[in-house]
């Protein structure tokens, strides 16, 4: 239980040190734009493909209840609702988790194990900052990015649903799509998505950073990482609905 | 070891020591990880142009030691001072400073994986030098490939090299920065045999051509007797005995024997 909290506390001044280092000066502009491409453009098509999947499947599924009610007209509006307030968001998350995340614990850990973090130190390199600040920066800003773009990307997996069975027009489709969707919705696909990209990349970063000595480090560390990302993520969804439900 | 073999590889040519230049200075070093003691009070100095090893078995606290020196970790009490500054009162800037003249050598040489030869020897020179034109940066790793005999591994990745040829290029990532001071952990740690002898050549090569003075950290006698001009051992956190080889090796005490005759088989 001591253990338990000392790590709670140790998690704390990791991330305090993040915000900390992230605005002070030098910044590593070139790891920075490296990484967002390395989290960005090398999961765009992992995340084409499974959100082309889900908006397909979802709508497929959902075709069959609402044609009791013969309401088969609200598909386009109800999967923009599914995909952009829930799915997208949450699938993008878990895949980058998966793919980011122990990405991110083994590459750290490994560095941390075979001494390459304070070679960095003796470089003149702050590896806080070259490392840890460089990748929580591009998860955060790109699992939003992503997000969005599974957001149409499933969209259009549902309208080749509902074009095969209803022939209706792409542009038709879009307008009722984005009818029932408000600003409200878009701002928090945008921050939900940043505090999970935030929380892949702290975790993937911390679980590498204090990576035990030894290969088994590196395995627990990307391990760990996955495991602790997803588990805040539900949290973190739970806590980001309630509240903005609070709002709407 | 037999006694010709040992002759065979014991260091001819000594560097002009200056004694009165005290180039490491450390008091009563103490470090503790939890209820572990590691260093138990150590006291150091190293003379300019001297190569002083640190034998002991593994687990003595080598590396604490040398990363102690670095400031790569924090002594719980005593002083470390580096070049005539005491590294606990440096700022950020200072200390950065201080280490650009400070060149580790990692025992698992710690290069870049994600990176090139290139990438990996240009990484500290751009970092500390950051006014440097592209054909000022070629031509220092150029100068330090040469130096370490490997040129032609410039483009190839840290996993298509060998133990001994890891070794040299992160030491090489070193020598760009012309160091004063050189930090050897295991250099000869893992490698074979032959290998073992060119890696003390380099560090001899590297004590004359860079008029360095260095802290090799060793359980290999071979290295030990090739590099140093000094030998401490280190045992129970304390240093046993400090002197010449012979000084040290022709000595009744059982320990000393002991070290002499079994531990340095074993490898960390
Ligand atoms: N960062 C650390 N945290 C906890 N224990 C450590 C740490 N670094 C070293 N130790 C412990 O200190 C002792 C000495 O380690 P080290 O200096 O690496 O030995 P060696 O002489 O083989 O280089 C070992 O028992 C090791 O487990
Ligand atoms: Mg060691």
């Amino acid at each position: 239980m001591k253990v338990f909290f000392l790590r709670i506390y140790d998690i704390y001044q990791f991330s305090l040190r993040f915000w900390k280092e992230a605005f002070l000066p030098p910044y590593e502009y070139k790891e920075v734009f490296n990484q967002f491409f390395e989290v960005g453009i090398k999961s765009l098509s992992i995340i084409s493909l499974t959100g082309f999947i889900t908006g397909l499947v979802f709508t497929k599924q959902s075709r069959s209840s609402l044609a009791e009610f013969g309401a088969t007209s609200w598909l386009p509006s109800l999967m923009a609702i599914a995909l952009l307030r829930a799915l997208a968001p949450l699938v993008t998350a878990l895949i980058i988790a998966g793919k980011v995340g122990s990405n991110i614990g083994a590459e750290i850990g490994s560095m941390r194990v075979t001494e390459q973090i304070e070679a960095m130190e003796v470089s003149s390199t702050n590896p806080f900052k070259f490392l840890v600040v460089s990748r929580v920066l591009a998860t955060t800003c790109i699992v939003p990015v992503l997000a969005i773009y599974m957001g149409f990307i499933g969209l259009l997996g549902a309208f080749v649903n509902v074009y095969n069975n209803e022939q209706t027009s792409f542009v038709s489709f879009f307008q009722e799509a984005f009818m029932k969707i408000t600003f409200l919705d878009l701002f928090t696909l945008v921050l939900k998505s940043a505090i999970y990209g935030y929380t892949i990349g702290m975790a993937g970063c911390f679980n590498g950073y204090y990576a035990d000595q030894g290969t088994v480090g590196v395995g627990r560390a990307a391990n760990t990482a996955v495991v602790v990302s997803m588990f805040l993520i539900f949290i973190e969804e739970m806590l980001i609905v309630t509240l903005i439900n609070t709002y709407r | 070891m037999s006694t010709d073999t040992a002759e065979k590889y014991h260091k001819h040519t000594p560097a002009p020591i200056d004694c009165n230049n005290v180039v490491i200075s450390l008091r009563n070093i103490r470090k503790s990880f939890g209820s572990l003691e590691v260093l138990k009070g150590v006291d150091l100095d190293v003379c300019k142009g001297e190569n002083v090893v640190v034998l002991g078995r593994s687990g003595s606290g080598k590396s604490v030691l040398i990363k102690i020196i670095a400031a790569l970790l924090r002594p719980d009490e005593g002083t470390v001072r580096v070049l005539g500054k005491e590294i606990d009162q440096l700022d950020a800037r200072e200390l950065q400073e201080l280490r650009s003249k400070i060149g580790f050598s990692f025992q698992g040489s710690a290069l870049y994986d994600g990176m090139t030869v290139r990438a990996n020897l240009e990484f500290p020179l751009v970092r500390n030098q950051r006014k440097l034109t592209r054909q000022e940066v070629d031509k220092a790793i150029r100068q330090v490939l040469d130096d370490v005999g490997l040129s032609r591994t410039i483009d190839q990745m840290p996993a298509e090299l060998s133990g001994g040829q890891k070794k040299r290029i992160g030491i090489a990532r070193t020598l760009i920065l012309h160091p004063e001071i050189m930090l050897y952990d295991e250099p000869t740690a893992g490698l074979d045999p032959v290998t073992s002898v060119e890696i003390n050549d380099l560090i001899n090569d590297v004590q004359q051509r860079y008029n360095t003075s260095a802290v090799i950290i060793t359980h290999d006698l071979t290295c030990a007797k090739a590099t140093g001009e000094r030998l401490v051992i280190l045992s129970e956190g304390k240093f046993l005995r400090q002197g010449s080889f012979e000084e040290v090796f022709h000595n009744d005490d059982p320990i000393i024997k002991d070290f002499y005759n079994y531990n340095f088989i074993s490898d960390s």
